[in-house]
This record gives structure tokens, C-alpha cells and sequence, in this order.
């Protein structure tokens, strides 16, 4: 930990994410209070940014085409789309490490159909996946998290199958192996905790990459619906008052873009800072 | 080289048929009939079950995927449901315009991202590596439905300098040679943009970590100890060796890109797969998701080959490997 901060890099994403996830938390005390109700939408609609409405309330981030606070819905859409993203990334995680863990572990026709599903998997595109689950389903946020975590699982798979198979062969597994212990609880208890390093990085650039594509899937009006603010449905509702108020749209891109860097940087430095091999770059 | 081809393609085709029967499962599967979407809540019992039987959707499942696949591979692709137009025709002019965006911007965002990971490895440590670093992370992060957004924005809005939406302008079908041609790299500008900044992030992050892990190794010393001009062993020495996992990542980012492609192209109106896809999953026409999906996972698949075949062409080491 103290090596993560010490990075630069670790410590910029740390923050970032600490400060999101603080706000997010704490939404009802940062901010107005409703996300999603809209009181007198023509006095109170499209007003630009740091200044205040008709009623003396002020909008640090101005408001939407219903009059709706933008930095309200940006804080409550960072609950939604970092919900959405660990969430997905946990569900992605579960798969990856069990597929991965046995096809490592196990020999023979298992660990072949095992790895055989994986590359398959990973050879479909992902978006034509995500849309066909997406729009053939009725969209919803908890949609999105299971389809997001159920086509994001090979890396991880991949990853943990290639350490496994390694750590399998050393010694301190012979040795449980010679003391009698069972495979289950050699795989769970002396393997698995000491193939996690490259599975944490791995989950931490996933979180980033599933909020961009929640987004995305969101844009396209195939993931969190309206009037539910995700960070996604907000740049695609600015998108369409792009002339008269292009901070509806910007506000929830720039803090997309900064999360996912918070993550990409902080996956970064947590691989530096796990591994002893990689020397400073 | 060949038998390791041969084994591609038929990894290759297998993958193809596994998304396409995936997709067919899924389609029936989800709730949703086609039949509801053409004939409207008010159609009577008799009216669905003879459009039911005149598009063959009364039939058991297996047969109607055989029957699907005799075709398709036959080249009848049938006609769209919604649109009543042939797959072939409506098809045949998406996986242009997107095999045309992709491909540019692949070659683009590699020549560009290359070069930036280049001078950043030459110059590892120092205030334009660290400058270069957060700006390809910042681009990396890019949403290409956001980054679309801003360009749009501030290039057609407030620069008023390119158009925002389409392959061509109203007037397209009037204009001759040259100006049909700027009006063509204009539409073509910002949709090609957008995907090439967000490639060129990627890139340009694995270049380094490639040329980086290159400079390190003992040749290059000994061609420094040579007294070879620090150019040429960046540019000759060290590039040359950095290409393998490069070529190698270009197939696999395709994808990716084939990814950002779908929403880049909903951003600004572009006629592709993508566009075609996102309508007619939502509209559940059939023959077009199918045909759509059939083709994205061959643009994928191929993509992947010709990466594999690049990566033994630069590296020797490769060609003789047995796959």
C-alpha cells in the first residue's frame, strides 16, 4: 500500500476514485437532493454552469433540458455507473477465476473443453455479444451488470489458468500434495491467494473498461433507462442539446474519462508495485 | 506456413459458425417476435399465423438454422423483415463503409501511436515521455460516443468547419472529381478522428512498454558499443525487433476497434455494420442480425489471420515455429 501511494501514478488514481466514491456516497449531502424531479422545466431549463435559477437556487454544473440540477444527476449517476461497473467486474471475476482455476488445475478433457470455451469466447466480438443480450432483453441496470460481467471474464480466465499451471509444479504444492491434503483445498488455499496479483490489476482495468462500455450501452439506449441518471444516458441526453447546452453532455464525459483513468493508472502502478521484477519504467 | 494457415482457418471457421448458431439461440430464445413489430397490436390470430408460415417461423428451430445456414452459405441471404429489402443489398454496403473506417483508422492509429512510443522509449524518464504518457492514458480513457460528441461540438458548431452526420452531403450525387472527393474526406474526417485518437492511445501505451523491454536487451548494447548513431538503433535496431508483439496486438485490437467502430458510428450517422446491427436487433430482424453478426465475426476473425501472417512476416522466428 505504501508503495502504491508513494507512486505517483497510484496515488492520482487512488484519489480520483476515493473522492468519486466519497461523493457518490454521500450524495444526498453534496447535493440538492433529487436526481430526477423536475419542477418548472421552462424558468428553470438550460441554464449554463455556476450560475443560479429564477427560485435562487444555484447549479454549479447548470441544468438539463427538464430543469434538472446537472451536478445532482452526476453524482447520483457515479452510484449507478460505478455500481454497475465493480458489480460487473465482480461477476466477471467469479467466472474468470473458477474457469480459469480449474482449466489450471485439472488435466485432460476438462481443462481442453474449458480453454476451448474461453478462446471461443474471446474471438466473438464483445459489442455484437452485449447487443444482441442487450436489446433482446428488456434493458435494465441489472441487465447491463450481468451481461457486461457474463462477456468479460476470458482475460481473467486467461490469466489465472496460465499462473496456476505454473504455481501447480512447485514445490510447496508437492508438499501439501505429499502431507495428503485434498485437491480442492490445495487449489482454494495454497494456489489460488498466490495466483492474485495479475487478477487484481486485471480488475482494476476492467471496472474502467466496463463503465465505458455501460455507458456506451446506455447511449444506445439499450442499458440504464430514463429518468435513472448513469454517466452513459446523460452524455446521450446532452448529445441531443449540443448547441444549446453543451455542458449537459461534457460534464458526465469528463468525469467518465478521469475514473477511467483513476483506474488504467492505478492498474498500472499496482502491477509495479505487486511485482517485485518489473523495475521502474 | 501453410499447414499453420490451414489450421487458422479452420479455427477460424469454426469461431464464425459458433457465433452464428449462438446468435440464432439467442434470438429465439429472448422474448420478442417479429411478427409483433410487423403487424402491430391489432392484427387478428389467423393474419400472424399466415406471416408466421410465409417467413417459415411455424417450423422447428434446428429447422429452420439448417435451412438458414444452406442458404447462407448458398449466398441467399433472404430479405429483411422490416425493411423488405434483400440482407445482400443492405449488407453490402455497410461492411464497406465499415471495413473502410476500421481500416484507415487501424493503419493510422499504428503508424501514429508507433512513432509517439518510439520517441517516448528513446526519451524514457523525461518531461515529454511524462507529458506524452497522460496524454495517451487521457485518450485511452476516451469514450468514442464522448469524444465523437466534443469533436462534433467544437469542429462543427463552433469551428464550423466539418459536416457532423453521414457519408456525403445532399448535394453529393451533382458533385464531380475533386470536390466530390473533399466532400467524401470531409464527411469521412471526424468519425475517423475520433476512432483514430482513441487507437492511437492504445498503441502508443504498448509501443513504449514494447520498445522499452527491446532497448534492455544485449544486441542493443552491442550495437551501441559499435558506435552506432543513437537514431539508427531506435529507428533500425530496436523498432524492427519491437514489431512482433505489435503486429501480434494489431489482431487482436481489432475487436476493439470493431467495438468502438459500432458506437463512432451511431455518434455520427455512418452507414456500417454497426448502424445496421443496433437497428435491426432492435426492430428483431432476423436475417439481418444474422447476416450482421455473421460478418462482424469474419471481419474479426480475418483481421486476426492477417495479423498472424504479418507477425511471421516481420519476425523469421515465427514463420518456422509449428503452430
Amino acid at each position: 500500500m505504501k508503495r502504491l501511494l508513494r507512486d505517483r501514478r497510484g496515488a492520482f488514481g487512488f484519489v480520483v476514485l476515493l473522492v468519486v466514491i466519497v461523493c457518490a456516497g454521500a450524495a444526498p449531502l453534496v447535493t440538492n437532493g433529487d436526481p430526477v424531479g423536475q419542477h418548472d422545466i421552462v424558468a428553470t431549463r438550460f441554464i449554463p454552469p455556476l450560475s443560479s435559477d429564477g427560485h435562487g437556487v444555484f447549479h454549479p454544473l447548470g441544468t438539463d433540458r427538464f430543469g434538472r440540477d446537472v451536478w445532482t444527476r452526476l453524482v447520483y449517476g457515479a452510484r449507478i455507473s460505478m455500481g454497475v461497473g465493480v458489480l460487473a467486474v465482480l461477476i466477471s471475476l467469479v467466472v474468470g477465476v473458477v474457469v480459469g482455476a480449474v482449466a489450471g488445475y485439472a488435466r485432460g478433457p476438462v481443462s481442453v473443453a474449458l480453454l476451448g470455451l474461453t478462446d471461443f469466447a474471446l474471438a466473438v466480438p464483445r459489442v455484437v455479444l452485449l447487443l444482441l443480450l442487450a436489446a433482446l432483453w428488456q434493458p435494465s441496470t441489472a441487465l447491463v451488470v450481468t451481461v457486461l460481467g457474463l462477456t468479460g471474464w476470458m482475460g481473467i480466465a486467461r490469466l489465472v489458468h496460465g499462473e496456476v499451471r505454473s504455481l501447480a509444479a512447485r514445490p510447496f504444492v508437492e508438499g501439501a500434495v505429499a502431507v495428503g491434503a485434498r485437491r480442492l483445498r490445495i487449489l482454494v488455499r495454497h494456489i489460488l491467494p498466490n495466483a492474485l496479483t495479475p487478477v487484481i490489476v486485471a480488475a482494476a482495468l476492467g471496472i474502467g473498461n466496463a463503465i465505458v462500455l455501460e455507458g456506451g450501452l446506455s447511449y444506445l439506449g439499450l442499458g440504464v433507462q430514463a429518468p435513472t441518471p448513469s454517466w452513459g444516458n446523460m452524455i446521450a441526453s446532452g448529445g441531443d442539446t449540443l448547441v444549446n447546452a453543451p455542458w449537459v453532455a461534457t460534464a458526465p464525459g469528463v468525469a467518465l474519462v478521469l475514473v477511467v483513468i483513476a483506474c488504467t493508472l492505478l492498474g498500472d502502478a499496482l502491477r509495479d508495485a505487486l511485482d517485485p521484477s518489473t523495475g521502474q519504467p | 506456413m501453410l499447414a499453420r494457415l490451414g489450421h487458422r482457418l479452420l479455427a477460424g471457421l469454426a469461431v464464425v459458425l459458433g457465433v452464428v448458431t449462438l446468435t440464432f439461440l439467442l434470438l429465439h430464445l429472448a422474448p420478442g417476435d417479429p411478427i409483433d413489430i410487423m403487424l402491430g397490436p391489432a392484427a387478428t390470430a389467423e393474419q400472424r399465423a399466415a406471416q408466421r408460415a410465409a417467413l417459415g417461423l411455424d417450423r422447428p428451430l434446428p429447422a429452420q438454422f439448417a435451412s438458414w445456414l444452406g442458404r447462407f452459405a448458398r449466398g441467399d441471404w433472404g430479405s429483411s423483415i422490416a425493411k423488405g429489402r434483400p440482407v445482400r443489398a443492405l449488407l453490402g454496403a455497410a461492411w464497406r463503409q465499415t471495413a473502410w473506417l476500421v481500416a484507415l483508422s487501424l493503419a493510422l492509429s499504428y503508424l501514429i501511436g508507433l512513432a509517439i512510443g518510439a520517441v517516448q522509449a528513446a526519451r524514457s524518464g523525461s518531461r515529454l515521455d511524462t507529458l506524452l504518457s497522460v496524454s495517451t492514458v487521457a485518450l485511452f480513457a476516451m469514450p468514442g460516443y464522448w469524444l465523437g460528441l466534443m469533436l462534433v461540438l467544437v469542429l462543427t458548431y463552433w469551428a464550423r468547419l466539418l459536416p457532423a452526420f453521414g457519408t456525403a452531403g445532399l448535394d453529393a450525387d451533382y458533385l464531380r472529381g475533386a470536390s466530390w472527393l473533399i466532400d467524401r474526406a470531409r464527411h469521412l474526417a471526424l468519425p475517423l478522428a475520433t476512432l483514430t485518437l482513441i487507437g492511437i492511445g492504445g498503441a502508443a501505451r504498448f509501443a513504449r512498454g514494447a520498445m522499452l523491454e527491446t532497448l534492455h536487451q544485449p544486441f542493443i548494447t552491442t550495437a551501441r558499443a559499435k558506435g552506432l548513431k543513437p537514431r539508427r538503433v531506435i529507428g533500425h535496431h530496436a523498432l524492427r525487433n519491437a514489431l512482433t508483439p505489435l503486429v501480434t496486438m494489431l489482431g487482436l485490437s481489432l475487436p476493439a476497434l470493431f467495438s468502438g467502430a459500432v458506437f463512432v458510428e451511431a455518434v455520427f450517422a455512418w452507414p456500417g455494420v454497426g448502424r445496421v446491427l443496433v437497428e435491426a436487433v432492435k426492430a428483431r430482424d432476423y436475417p439481418v442480425v444474422m447476416a450482421a453478426t455473421a460478418i462482424s465475426a469474419v471481419l474479426v476473425v480475418a483481421g486476426n489471420m492477417i495479423a498472424d501472417v504479418l507477425a511471421a512476416w516481420v519476425d523469421p522466428r515465427v514463420r518456422s515455429a509449428t503452430p
